[in-house]
């Protein structure tokens, strides 16, 4: 079934948190609306509770990634040139380790900032979305409401009930 | 902390975000100086391509001279920037808000400037990617990984890497708000570079979680790069650089160059961006207490360096350091360089009014890079030139003024490129300083109303 967005535009935090438990009233659930807000807000603030994410995996990933990459690289050039210096042996630990280490720690570091993307659902090449309010990075805390087609006008009654200075927007979506 | 001026989101957009949205006289008028210096610099490195290194001060056994000295200076100096913004993200630090961003930035462009100086040293730019790049399959010839000449490039690459996608995952909120109120050209690319970004408690709590984790990854990498560069010294077996306690010694030199400044960097922000209401006495309060301790413990490596030549009694060494304490022209050098990082600043940082005093913070940190770009020097060239006994080959380093040019030309490489980064991106995070007004609340204890600020439980995060 088609569903639709409405974004109800709120002033302020607790109008905010007023227009959430309005939606909620209305029978709407978590699933059924996003809080956009132009700063980090108190988890919990509008009633959300973000779902836990996997973003511990990638830096582990991605560090044992940077330890195989060095490993092979550093074992596999000195393996390539076997030349023994001063009767020390071929592989030398002390100095593998150092690159080891640094590429540990780039491929952990990498492998986060995609993970960040990827958890947060980035990037959205069609912009902010369907609906959106630029006054949202100007303090205003917006409450998208993505439901079926026939409950868009309870959806939008709730957000007004809730005291939005603005409904906006309805664009049919997939 | 003084009370916080109560600022409003469209207020806090229109000062961090006017350089970015207007030209201004007087952002053309900061981008000129440094942007002069960077001309002469390209031009004394035209000239010392074209003509060789013979152009430079350096001759047989002083091959590192001005080049390596201002390399390691950067490299240096690029540390404060991450390690302060990392330990304020860790330990969750009010005060953090206005200065991470710069001190990142800064990191960054340290380490590209730092990067710079290694390839001109070569003489032949071209030939450097040769120790750096596998290049020849069939003779299977590789970079030697034994060589701290492939640890460098490795662990700078690595932390600058890092530092390069710190500062970009913290600016897409921002890149947001660019987005939202800028018109033609501005809104097309930051709505390219904002990659759709919406501020949904989930891409908020992201943003958090990122913060944390990518410090935790990149203080490992902050003390090991300056490590890493200390032992192209300290595996040498020159006199007086071949020494263990280099790692720790080169790390706190540079905490204390970088530390300084980003103070240097604090003061230039507030007052060319105006920026009084984000960056106030208090700041620089807090960092002049940090440097007073930080500066006493470079103290404390600077004589451990010295007791231990003296402690071996090793004639070579020991030469090295009667050059570095006796001889002209090191012996003035050691002075000012003891006088500008410790003797002048610390007494003065000392006195509360000094440290809230943004002008005199301004200069004494300037000072302390004087004093640390001195170390570097007084660390390296003395001991290169082997002016020991039974040495027949030796040499005085005298610094031409092609080498001299690149060097102030440094100083304008990173002021160019941040000025120019001021210009297209916020210094200050503005989401992060909207996040702090929302945070902040005025209590009243007894008649005394006082400022705090609300954290969130551990407990209570998903994360």
């Amino acid at each position: 079934m088609a569903r639709q967005n409405v974004l109800g535009v709120y002033a302020d935090a607790d109008s905010a948190a007023a227009g959430a438990r309005s939606l909620r009233a209305a029978g709407f659930t978590g699933e059924d609306y996003e809080v956009l807000t132009g700063n980090p807000y108190p988890e919990g603030a509008f009633g959300d509770h973000p779902k836990r994410n996997k973003l511990f995996v990638f830096p582990i990933a991605g560090g044992l990634t940077g330890f195989s990459l060095a490993l092979l690289f550093t074992a596999g050039t000195q393996a390539a040139f076997p030349l023994v210096t001063g009767g020390k042996p071929i592989l030398a630990i002390p100095a593998m380790m150092i690159i080891m280490y640094e590429m540990s720690l780039l491929f952990a570091m990498i492998f986060t900032v995609m993970g960040v993307i990827f958890e947060s659902r980035l990037p959205r090449f069609s912009g902010a979305g369907p609906v959106y309010d630029p006054r949202i990075t100007l303090g205003y805390i917006g409450l998208l409401a993505t439901v079926e087609e026939e409950r868009i006008p309870a959806a939008r009654q709730a957000l007004q009930d809730g005291g939005a200075a603005d409904v906006v927007g309805e664009t049919t979506t997939a | 902390m003084r009370n916080r001026p109560v600022l409003t989101a469209p207020q806090i957009n229109d000062e961090l975000l006017w350089p970015v949205m207007t030209l201004e006289r007087r952002h053309v008028l900061a981008f000129i100086p440094p942007f002069l210096l960077v001309l002469a610099g390209v031009v004394a490195t035209t000239v010392l391509v074209w003509q060789g290194l013979w152009v430079t001060g350096l001759q047989r056994p002083a091959f590192w001279g001005f080049f390596i000295v201002n390399f390691v200076f950067w490299i240096g100096v690029s540390h404060a920037g991450t390690m302060i913004s990392s330990i304020l993200r860790l330990t969750q630090a009010e005060w953090k808000r206005p200065i991470t961003r710069a001190a990142e930035v800064m990191t960054v462009f340290s380490l590209v400037t730092a990067l710079m100086h290694p390839v001109i040293h070569a003489g032949r730019p071209w030939r450097i990617l040769y120790w750096l790049l596998p290049y020849d399959f069939f003779r299977g010839i590789w970079p030697d990984i034994r060589s701290p000449l492939v640890w460098d490039p490795v662990a700078i690459t690595t932390y600058l890497t890092g530092s390069i996608l710190f500062v970009f995952t913290a600016l897409i909120p921002d890149f947001a708000i660019i987005r939202d109120h800028a018109t033609g050209w501005r809104r097309k690319i930051y709505g390219w570079v904002a990659l759709g970004w919406r501020g949904t408690p989930r891409q908020w709590q992201l943003q958090g979680i990122f913060g944390i984790l990518m410090s935790a990854l990149i203080l490992p990498v902050f003390v090991s790069v300056h490590s890493i560069v200390s032992w192209d010294f300290a595996v040498s077996v020159v006199p007086a650089w071949h020494v263990t306690v280099y790692a720790p010694y080169f790390v706190i030199g540079a905490v204390h160059s970088g530390v300084s400044m980003v103070l240097t960097l604090m003061a230039l922000m507030r007052w060319i961006f105006r920026l009084e209401n984000y960056i106030w006495e208090d700041h620089f309060d807090a960092v002049g207490r940090l440097l007073i301790v930080i500066a006493t413990l470079w103290l404390f490596f600077f004589f451990l360096d010295f007791s231990f030549s003296f402690f071996t009694r090793e004639e070579q060494e020991l030469a090295v350091m009667e050059r570095r304490l006796f001889q002209w022209p090191f012996n003035v050098i050691t002075i000012i360089m003891v006088l500008t990082s410790y003797v002048i600043p610390i007494p003065l940082w000392m006195n509360r009014r000094v440290r809230r005093n943004i002008a005199l913070m301004f200069w004494t940190s300037i000072l302390v890079n004087i004093g640390m770009w001195l170390e570097r020097f007084f660390l390296i060239i003395p001991a290169i030139e082997r002016k020991q006994q039974l040495t027949f080959l030796w040499s005085n380093y005298v610094p031409s003024l092609v080498e001299s040019t690149i060097v102030l030309a440094s100083f304008g490489m990173v002021g160019m490129l941040l000025i120019l980064f001021a210009k297209f991106f916020p210094l200050v995070p503005a989401w992060e300083q909207k996040e702090g007004q929302t945070f902040r609340q005025t209590i009243q204890i007894g008649d005394a109303q006082v400022d705090a600020v609300i954290r969130e439980s551990e407990e209570e995060r998903a994360w």
